[in-house]
């Protein structure tokens, strides 16, 4: 199927493919549901959006900040629809001193996963994986959600490539936050590319480009 | 009680006011600019031809417009010699996820008021040559803000619009059956805005530095280099050497800008 730029309500032919998100049906035929771009993976037609908020899906990596601390939780802000909430059974931390503030305050930032997202729409996140963990030092960078996987590349090959070149520490979150930690005119390189990236995420060959701009120290 | 709860937008990432305050120590900015650096201005005048004077800024990604109305009113009872100057600022919810509709809130009256402020203290208008009749109708001058775009700095932002709006305005005078003539204009003062991040004072800050800088600083300059107009904001302090630099660079970037952007 051909990868292209298909609008609201703009009808797609499945070409035998399977109706996948961002699709939807009606009187035998199949119209995009958003602005976006129609890819195809294993037998599944997809639209993937252009631009639109973070939607949590379960074991998405996300990066978190606390904006409350109950009794036992910390509520967290993670760009969804709803906030997220981090349980302190959920941590490596134990909740000796019965003050959540001297673990997490508010303003803290977290690499945490969405563990659960119940019936009623709560969102639980959790700490207790590989890697997962609070973030201390370095930068913190805003991008579109929907761009992230486009940031990773194939098998992480964009994000593998900005690191090496340029030697900032990347975490990025499905949810379009990403931390950066290095030297301030490195981390400022990578701002800037990450936003071409982003402005440039509907076109092929980004990784070669992102790699030649990034070597030969272009001006972007 | 708790005090009223920040929305999620409004909370500052931790690390990012460490990380700024980090590499401002090092000497560096986050958009690698200098420290007494503006940001790149464009300002569209007559941006609204209908109205009596207008300007479209834009410092940086922070961009607002101005409009001039000039109308007829009753002067203030102790100043019957002299018309009315009238600002108001307006931050539409569009502009940024933490500004909502309704009444204006505690930024926008600043705002408005500082702007204010520095046309007024520094006699930009000829306010005295306002009048239509003495003790019954003068020109009042409304100057309206609007917020389009929030990238940090509105202050400078408004005040350049608000000062090149008003040097292109008209007075409709035709409508009392004399002649339309230009505002008479006496002076051109400048708003260069500090924050204090760390110990450092940066010049035209954008929406992060403004997120984590502890202490603001607003100063208004005019043509001569005299200082017309100040606005201490935040909660952090600055110091006796920290104030007479930033008076400094805003007379040294005042300048700049009043020649480079305002032609004057």
């Amino acid at each position: 199927m051909e990868r292209k730029i298909v609008l609201p309500g703009e009808e797609i032919n499945l070409e035998g493919m399977k109706q996948g998100n961002g699709i939807y049906h009606e009187n035998g035929k199949y119209y995009s549901y958003q602005m976006g771009v129609l890819q195809t993976y294993n037998s599944y037609a997809n639209v993937i959006p252009l631009s639109g908020k973070y939607y949590p899906v379960r074991n998405d990596r996300v990066i978190g900040k606390v904006i409350d601390v109950a009794p036992s939780f910390w509520i967290m802000d993670i760009r969804g629809p709803y906030p997220g909430f981090l349980h302190i059974n959920d941590t490596p931390w134990k909740n000796m001193d019965q003050d959540l503030n001297k673990i997490l305050a508010v303003g803290d930032t977290v690499f945490g996963k969405v563990n659960e997202i119940t019936e009623s729409r709560q969102i639980w996140l959790s700490l207790k994986d590989a890697g997962l963990r609070k973030l201390e030092g370095g930068h913190i960078l805003m991008v579109q959600p929907t761009k992230v996987s486009r940031i990773i590349g194939k098998g992480g090959s964009m994000v593998n490539t900005i690191k090496e070149v340029t030697g900032v520490k990347i975490q990025l979150g499905q949810n379009g936050v990403v931390w950066l930690d290095g030297p301030a005119d490195k981390v400022m390189v990578v701002r800037k590319i990450l936003k071409y990236i982003e402005k440039e995420a509907h076109t092929s060959g980004l990784t070669e480009r992102v790699k030649k701009i990034l070597e030969e120290k272009q001006v972007i | 009680m708790r005090a009223v709860s920040k929305s999620a937008d409004e909370i500052v990432y931790g690390l990012k006011r460490e990380y700024l305050e980090k590499i401002c120590a090092e000497g560096s900015r986050i958009d690698g600019r200098k420290f007494d650096e503006v940001r790149p201005i464009i300002v569209n005048r007559n941006f609204v031809p209908r109205a009596q004077g207008s300007a479209e800024v834009r410092l940086g990604d922070s961009r607002v417009l101005v409009g001039i109305k000039i109308e007829q009113g009753e002067p203030f009872p102790d100043t019957p010699n002299s018309g009315i100057l009238t600002t108001n600022a307006e931050l539409l919810p569009m502009a940024s996820p933490t500004f909502e509709s309704g009444p204006p809130g505690e930024d926008a009256i600043e705002l408005a008021r500082v702007v204010d402020r520095g046309i007024r203290e520094s006699k930009m208008i000829d306010l005295d040559k306002l009048v239509i009749k003495e003790g019954e109708k003068v020109w009042v001058v409304f100057v309206d803000m609007h917020i389009l775009d929030y990238d940090g700095n509105l202050i400078d932002a408004c005040a350049l619009g608000a000062v090149a709006a008003l040097l292109e305005a008209t007075v409709p005078a035709s409508k009392v059956g004399a002649e339309d003539f230009p505002l008479p204009i006496n002076h051109v003062p400048v708003t260069v805005t500090f924050a204090k991040i760390g110990s450092t004072m940066l010049a035209d800050p954008n929406l992060e530095e403004e997120e984590v800088a502890s202490a603001r600083l607003s100063i208004a300059t005019n043509e001569n280099g005299d200082v017309v107009a100040m606005q201490k904001g935040l909660s952090g302090s600055i110091t006796k050497e920290e104030l007479f630099s930033a008076v400094d660079a805003s007379i040294k970037l005042g300048k700049d800008i009043r020649k480079r952007v305002l032609g004057k």
